[in-house]
């Protein structure tokens, strides 16, 4: 209960007003101002956007492991409201990222899905966290929908390095791919400052999102006690009644 | 904190004790205290929290709020010490269906870590009169025949400390007679027992302590014996 | 260890009550082997090439119903409340159960294999090898299902949420169990089922370990 801030403070709206600024200027000069790519031409330039997207979404969920071994440890809602928050943005940033995936793809190797073990590990944490969302709707006791939720997201990220390896071994068999890792110098300040911009949104969000989430907790966790009324005590009161 | 009363004669003791239920206080700043050796009658209409407050005891639930101490043991700190010492009648029979009632008690004892055979479980179950059907599994029984059941487990327990949650519901006058010889020999034995009932008169006779809970809170404790049914407030005396 | 045994044949003893479900289950996973062949047309060559999947896409989806019924018994009179009263160490009601469910998936899997012989014509004389992968992908589906189920048997959409928690996570269980399977049946000319053997142990020692840790908060109320 403690933690549980609603403060209205302006922190979040600050912080996605220069989200938005710097995602626009790095989207901008990523589009228009810097070179083509040698290979690629000017399909790379999702990159900009895609690159930062995978940097944060991969931020968010390894956030929710430790946010889920602090509710855990800790028993305060207020991790709970985080977790919550974090893992919500975290599955609409993977979403994202699912499909900026495809739209490279195609035109890069000609199709929507390639089961690159990047992308298909996204898609499982995906379907893992919404899992984790979904029981979240379906458990009415705080606390236990806390401590669920937090043992899930633990779980699940445990697995993570897991599903990493297995699909990688997976596809190795079939085909090698790797996507340009090596971007050099002159692209790299559009990707900066699109990641900064992204990591601002995410923040951002995060916080509105918590503060929702503790104003609900609020409700569920101190709901008006009954009316006090007088303890009426029998003939001799040996049982011993309210100190 | 308070410093808990290094008195041995102390059973139970309860401050504040509170519990909600969604969006519900179950049991809202109960505290009451029962000395070892007591029978305390809980009593209370239907959803007064009379349960709730004998599964927190039993710490089957947690409280959102208060402290309990049960033979000296913290309800929220403590619990295998507290579960040690206790054995609760819950509405719930704690049975598995699919087995019969000699292999729900085998494995109680096995948990236990009791002894046992056959005939010494047979024997139990003769107690509560169901031997002759031991070996039926327990979905084909009355509910009657589990609350029986139920209570040979609680014969098993053997705890210093025994809660029964309305032992009378479903049970035929040989069952009332049951029980009530339960409670005489725990009361010989020098155990405490805290039994929730809603039969003021039958339960007043064998009693010695009792509280009302209303809505989740304490209001009336005293002796037993004293307790009139305008006491339980809400219908009925139509109080505001 | 003593309690686990004390829970293992509590587990066992109520798999040996409730057989008549058992049986039920490996019908619908028989029936799931049948459909799939359906799906695929009939194609022996394409049939042989999947047996491995469908297999294992059988015992996955049978997999659920089994874990949720292992739960329905101790959630129904709450039976597994009345064994931490008593008091019963979680931990080895967990390691209890999941071996129990684990020995049942085991033997649903060695039920399917017929099946799937029969079927899709996928025959392999490699059956001890055949038998251990089952028993350790059976593991890597019981020991994070046992934990999901004892969440979801006590919320209200337990049928849709153990699949929908349970699946993603084992998808390294299904990769690496369906390549060794399939290796076994059209041989394996590069050596490489070690290797998804040991992806498998390898899921199998992480999730053993980390649920029986977990199971505890999960059940306490």
């Amino acid at each position: 209960m403690a933690g549980l801030s609603t403060s209205r403070s302006r922190t979040p709206f600050v912080l996605l007003g220069l989200a938005g600024t710097l995602l626009t200027w790095g989207s901008v000069w990523g589009l228009f101002f810097a070179p083509p790519e040698f290979h690629m031409g000017d399909v790379y330039r999702i990159l900009y956007i895609h690159v930062p997207t995978a940097w944060n979404a991969m931020l968010a969920f390894t956030a929710c492991f430790v946010l889920a071994v602090l509710s855990l440890a800790k028993g305060d809602f207020a991790w709970d409201a985080r977790l919550e928050a974090t893992m919500e943005v975290g599955v609409v940033l993977s979403l994202l990222l699912c499909l900026q995936g495809s739209i490279w793809a195609k035109p890069t190797w000609g199709v929507f899905w390639d089961w690159d073990p990047r992308l298909t590990t996204t898609a499982v944490m995906v379907s893992a966290f919404a899992g984790i969302l979904a029981l979240r709707r379906f458990v009415d006791d705080p606390v236990k929908r806390a401590t669920w939720s937090a043992v899930a997201a633990i779980v699940a990220s445990a697995d993570v390095p897991i599903v990493y390896f297995s699909v990688r071994w997976w596809n190795s068999l079939h085909q090698t791919q790797s996507s340009p890792e090596t971007v050099s110098v002159l692209f790299h300040w559009p990707l900066r400052i699109n990641a900064i911009g992204m990591l601002l949104l995410m923040l951002g969000l995060v916080m509105l999102k918590t503060r929702t989430v503790a104003l609900r907790l609020r409700q569920e966790l101190a709901p008006p006690l009954p009316q006090a009324q007088p303890a009426r005590l029998g003939a001799a009161a040996e049982a011993g009644g309210a100190p | 904190m308070t410093t808990p009363s290094p008195s041995g004669d102390v059973a139970v003791e309860a401050h504040g004790l509170s519990r909600r239920y969604g969006r519900r206080w179950a049991l809202a700043d109960v505290s009451f205290q029962v000395g070892r050796g007591s029978i305390l009658m809980i009593t209370g209409r239907n959803g007064s929290g009379k349960s709730t407050l004998l599964r927190v005891l039993a710490t089957a639930i947690r409280p959102d709020h208060g402290q309990a101490r049960v033979l000296g043991h913290d309800v929220a700190a403590a619990r295998e010490e507290v579960r040690r010492c206790v054995s609760l009648l819950s509405h719930y029979s704690y049975n598995y269906e699919p087995l019969s009632a000699l292999d729900n008690l085998a494995i109680a004892a096995r948990f236990l870590g009791r002894a046992h055979s056959r005939e010494s479980l047979l024997g139990l179950l003769a107690e509560v009169a169901l031997a002759e059907r031991a070996d039926d599994p327990v979905s084909t029984y009355s509910a009657g025949m589990r609350k029986r059941l139920s209570l040979a487990r609680v014969l098993l327990q053997d705890a210093p400390l025994v809660m029964l949650d309305e032992p009378y519901a479903g049970l035929d006058p040989p069952g009332f007679r049951l029980v009530d010889g339960l409670l005489r020999r725990l009361a010989q034995r020098g155990s405490t027992v805290l039994m929730a009932t809603h039969l003021l008169e039958h339960g007043a006779s064998l009693c010695d302590q009792g509280i009302v809970l209303e809505g989740g809170r304490l209001t009336w404790s005293g002796p037993a014996a004293a307790l009139r049914p305008s006491d339980l407030g809400g219908s009925g005396a139509a109080t505001p | 260890m003593k309690w686990i045994l004390v829970a293992l044949r509590k587990d066992l003893l109520l798999q040996w009550r409730t057989r008549a479900h058992v049986v039920a289950i490996l019908l619908f996973g028989a029936t799931a082997l049948l459909l799939f062949s359906f799906a695929v047309g009939p194609n022996s060559e394409a049939l042989l090439q999947f047996a491995a999947g469908f297999l294992w896409l059988g015992l996955m989806l049978s997999s659920t119903l089994a874990l949720a019924e292992s739960f329905q018994t101790e959630m129904e009179e709450r039976a597994l409340e009345g064994l931490l009263l008593l008091p019963a160490p979680a931990r080895a009601i967990y390691y209890g159960k999941a071996i129990g469910n684990w020995l049942q998936l085991t033997l649903l899997g060695v039920g399917l294999v017929p099946v799937m012989v029969v079927l899709y014509d996928a025959a392999t004389w490699r059956l001890p090898e055949l038998v251990g992968v089952l028993a350790l992908g059976a593991a890597g589906l019981s020991a994070p299902g046992t934990l999901y189920a004892a969440m979801t048997a006590q919320t209200r959409a337990r049928q849709t949420l153990l699949p929908l928690l349970l699946f993603p996570l084992v998808v390294p269980v299904l990769l690496s169990a369906v390549k060794a399977t399939s290796l076994l049946i059209l041989g394996d000319p590069m050596l490489q089922l070690r290797a998804w053997v040991g992806l498998l142990v390898a899921f199998d020692v992480i999730h053993w370990s980390l649920c029986g840790l977990l199971f505890e908060r999960v059940v306490e109320d």
